[in-house]
């Protein structure tokens, strides 16, 4: 079975519409962000992993309401206490908004003495109405440090992968594929900030997860360009390497991207509660890293390249004219081979 | 010596059986494969730092105390019989505690034991008249700080205190109380005075009371170098109504210059501890005491007030706590954290994480039908489009789990969830290495090679994307692991495992496949691919 099999699609003839797309994207996260900022709910919505608190999960052994649970917590005179329920099951997440030891009860004997003005607790795992399954409970100074943390990880990985593509391809090339990352950061967490879907650790290495993919994604991409401009130009354009670097690797991309969300998909299915929002951001994430590697970082790199072409080949410089005909060539190839790569209606620029 | 096959073969049989075995002998040894973090099989993890509310640090003090805390943490963590407990430092200023697999009730003993800084003051007690003046201004704070509760004071009738602990208390009219008793919340819930001068609360009103002074506008109003501390409850001599006692926030001598505690009985057999001090602590004590004849001096163990004898003269370098109504046991438990922990500062949690035994597995049962439901679809993925090359990489694959896994096993790393992420990318990366090849070899072969050369070629093009992409993730991982901290170190060391495997894998074990196949069809004219 083979997919794309010499796809000859004009991508960066459509990256106008591209960037149209990752501009929607990007106004509609960062607009969310800072709508929500506005109204003083942080631009998001960060876990007690990042803004310190408590956190309690409670397993019912029967079905309660939410109702039932917040009346044993006020009835112990605990107001400010966010109850919601978790999964499917009969699962509950007491949210204490702060973090602290008071007289010695910690978050998780406060909740089990607030429960217990209604329920029975078990005893050694067995009988009773409840038992706590989970707490997690973050001073504010170790919310900060993961994040200032987390923040500096991903920065210096930047630098370093920046250095090492210049080092192995270019500079623009090294950052075209960290402007192609950034933007997947980006429409991720702007997605994050649209649904208030909350910002744990596991939130933290789906993030990362998909800077490593849109990354590797990026650099097959890249691998197939660099290889190319080494062969002789033949009046081919810069558009039509990369092109033909995008094309070539489709039937590749799509593949992997297929198997990779395969796995994420069972995850998401078969995981549990627990790994849900995880496997949620990656399937997203990973979509987004597939879409900015063809749509975002050949084009990023195109631009680049414009506005500082290649000394020894300023001659034919990549200001083609290409980019201001009305409408990018627009013929999938069918008599193209691939290693014949002319894409049929590409105007070539004199010399 | 790549070259050859059988030497190939041999490497890749030779790593797959250590890997195997070195699986084998963990399992063997701890009934697991690889070590579940915390958050998949069911524990508990702390966080604990040096708490410098009262008296500011110096880098190098601090780096001191906590390397004592670190020692003094690790014994007791030794006692309380954990199957292999971690204790390490983080950082320059943190004890990370790690217990797996408690249940709920051992996990709250621990955290009872590792909190007990055993941290011993001697504060002077402060008049109840200093406290009077600012008491006003303090029920305002309340007040405004809990309005439902200053309103449901004044409605509870029994809130009368009998007989009130301030003079002005008991002066007022019935009918008055409970009105003022609205504007009162804090003095409202004074039951009056004990014997030796701390202010009796009724048990059922600890928690408010708690809440109120943990306010810091309410913590500002009291007078200057004061602080309002609980009484041990062992210690109670009232029964139901528990003692707050008026204190000066500034220690005269603290446990620090412990040098042996012991567990004794009193002329009345009740349980004591007796300690002695170092001798130029002694003689400090001795000048301190000396200073505060007839004052009381309350023994403070870890923020709460044992008891508070009245100092009849100074005191040198021995002296004796009296644990009221405690058992001999517990003396000897305070004796024994006295004598191995003597902190040089109190510890306090500032990081909780644990995890039930029965979510825990939860998480490993969901975990590991998706695992197989996931890697199926993978499997018929990659045989449907690939075929028989397909099959190639499913085996190669299967030994790049069994690689990947013998070398977390190998580096004793820790399996958590953010980890299966890392892993769950390194899977995905396994597979595109063989994508990458399998694409490039039907490119060539669309080119008319044959399939010798297109094999070869195929091979050699794609090495190279794959090369720059895994050294690019082992950079991250790199930054990532000297960075980051537990979760995200974890993440970091299964991906570059994974990377590493998947390297070998793809271009070292497929290529040996796909070159034992063609040796085998001398004259080969079609690839299944």
């Amino acid at each position: 079975m083979r997919f794309f099999k010499n796809a000859n699609y004009p991508i960066l003839q459509w990256r106008k519409r591209a960037y149209i797309v990752t501009a929607a994207l990007m106004v509609l996260g960062i607009g969310s962000m800072i709508y929500h900022a506005a109204r003083g709910e942080g631009w998001l919505n960060y876990g007690v992993d990042f803004t310190g608190g408590t956190v309690v999960q409670v397993s019912f052994t029967h079905p309660v309401s939410a109702d039932q649970v917040r009346d044993a917590t006020r009835a112990a005179g605990y107001n400010d206490w966010e109850i919601t329920r978790f999964g499917t099951g009969n699962d509950y997440v007491v949210r204490t908004p702060k973090f602290g030891q008071e007289a010695g009860a910690d978050a998780q004997s406060r909740v089990q003495q607030a429960l217990q003005t209604r329920f029975k607790p078990a005893v050694n795992g067995r009988g009773g109405d409840f038992s706590i399954a989970r707490t997690e409970a973050v001073g504010p100074k170790a919310g900060n440090e993961l994040q200032q943390r987390a923040l500096m990880a991903i920065l210096l990985s930047f630098a370093a992968t920046l250095l090492y593509l210049w080092f192995r391809f270019e500079w623009r090339f090294g950052l075209a594929a960290i402007t192609a990352t950034i933007h997947d950061i980006v429409v991720t967490l702007g997605f994050l900030a649209l649904t208030r879907m909350e910002i744990s650790l596991g939130t933290v290495a789906a993030v990362l997860t998909i800077v490593g993919y849109s990354l590797h994604d990026t650099i097959i991409v890249f691998d197939r360009v660099r290889e190319d401009l080494k062969k002789p130009r033949h009046g081919r354009t810069f558009i039509d390497i990369l092109n033909k670097a995008i094309n070539e690797t489709l039937p590749r991309t799509t593949l992997t991207v297929a198997t990779v969300l395969i796995t994420l998909i069972s995850l998401l299915v078969f995981g549990g509660p627990v790994i849900r929002g995880f496997a949620d951001v990656l399937v997203l994430g990973i979509s987004i890293g597939t879409f900015s590697s063809i749509f975002v970082a050949s084009p990023v790199l195109y631009e680049i390249e414009r506005h500082f072409p290649r000394k020894e080949k300023r001659e034919q410089a990549v200001r083609s004219t290409t980019a201001r005909r009305p409408n990018g060539g627009t013929r999938p190839g069918n008599d193209n081979r691939p290693g014949n790569n002319r894409p049929a209606r590409t105007a070539e620029v004199p010399r | 010596m790549f070259q050859n096959l059988k030497v190939r073969l041999g490497l890749i049989l030779g790593l797959t059986l250590l890997s195997l075995f070195i699986l084998w002998r963990k399992y063997d040894k701890t009934g697991q494969p690889i070590t579940l973090g915390l958050d998949l099989q069911g524990g508990a993890h702390y966080a604990m730092e040096i708490d410098e509310s009262k008296a500011a640090l110096s880098a190098k003090d601090r780096e001191d105390a906590i390397n004592r805390a670190l020692k003094v943490v690790d014994m007791r963590v030794n006692e309380l019989g954990v199957s292999e407990p971690v204790v390490q430092k983080a950082g320059n200023d943190r004890i990370i505690v790690e217990l797996a697999g408690l249940d709920q009730a051992s996990q709250n003993r621990a955290k009872d034991i590792l909190q007990k800084s055993a941290f011993l003051e001697f504060q002077i007690v402060r008049p109840l008249s200093e406290l009077q003046p600012q008491l006003p201004r303090i029920e305002q704070a309340i007040t405004a700080a809990f309005p439902n509760e200053a309103r449901a004071a004044g409605q509870a009738p029994a809130a009368t205190a009998p007989g009130g602990l301030l003079q002005t208390k008991g002066a007022q009219a019935d009918t008055a109380a409970a009105s003022a008793a609205a504007a009162k919340p804090l003095e409202s819930k004074f039951a009056g005075q004990g014997a030796s001068g701390q202010i009796l609360i009724d048990t059922a009103n600890i928690r408010s009371i708690t809440r109120y002074m943990a306010l810091p506008q309410v913590r500002a109003l009291l007078p200057r170098g004061s602080q309002l501390l609980w009484g041990v409850p062992e210690a109670e001599e009232q029964k139901g109504y528990a003692s707050l006692w008026f204190v000066n926030a500034d220690a005269i001598m603290t446990g620090e210059h412990l040098q042996n505690a012991q567990a004794q009985t009193d002329q009345f057999n009740r349980p004591i501890v007796a300690f002695e001090l170092s001798r130029r602590a002694g003689r400090r004590f001795e000048k301190e005491t000396g200073d505060h004849i007839n004052q009381q001096m309350a023994i403070v163990l870890d923020d709460r007030v044992y008891t508070a004898p009245v100092i009849r003269g100074a005191i040198g370098n021995r002296g004796q706590i009296e644990l009221g109504k405690s058992t001999m046991e517990d003396a000897s438990a305070l004796a024994l954290v006295l004598r191995a922990g003597a902190l040089p500062a109190p510890l306090h949690i500032v990081e909780e994480r644990s995890v039930g035994p029965s979510l825990g597995q939860d998480s490993i049962d969901n975990g590991k039908i998706a695992a197989i439901v996931g890697i199926g679809l993978v499997i018929l993925l990659m045989i449907g489009i690939y075929h028989f090359s397909g099959f190639l990489a499913v085996a190669a694959l299967a030994i790049y789990v069994v690689l990947s896994m013998g070398m977390l096993s190998a580096l004793d790393a820790v399996l958590t969830f953010p980890g299966i992420a890392g892993l769950i990318l390194s899977v995905g990366m396994a597979v595109d290495a063989n994508i990458l090849i399998f694409e490039r070899i039907r490119e060539e072969l669309d080119q008319g090679r044959s399939v010798r050369a297109a094999v070869s070629e195929g091979f050699h093009h794609a090495l190279r994307a794959i090369v720059d992409s895994n050294v690019t993730t082992l950079i991250t991982c790199a930054i990532l692991f000297y960075t980051g901290t537990g979760p995200i170190r974890g993440f970091a060391v299964t991906l570059a495992v994974g990377v590493v495997a998947s390297f070998f894998t793809a271009v070292f074990t497929t290529r040996t496949f796909m070159a034992l196949y063609l040796e085998r069809r001398q004259s080969v004219q079609s690839l299944s691919i």
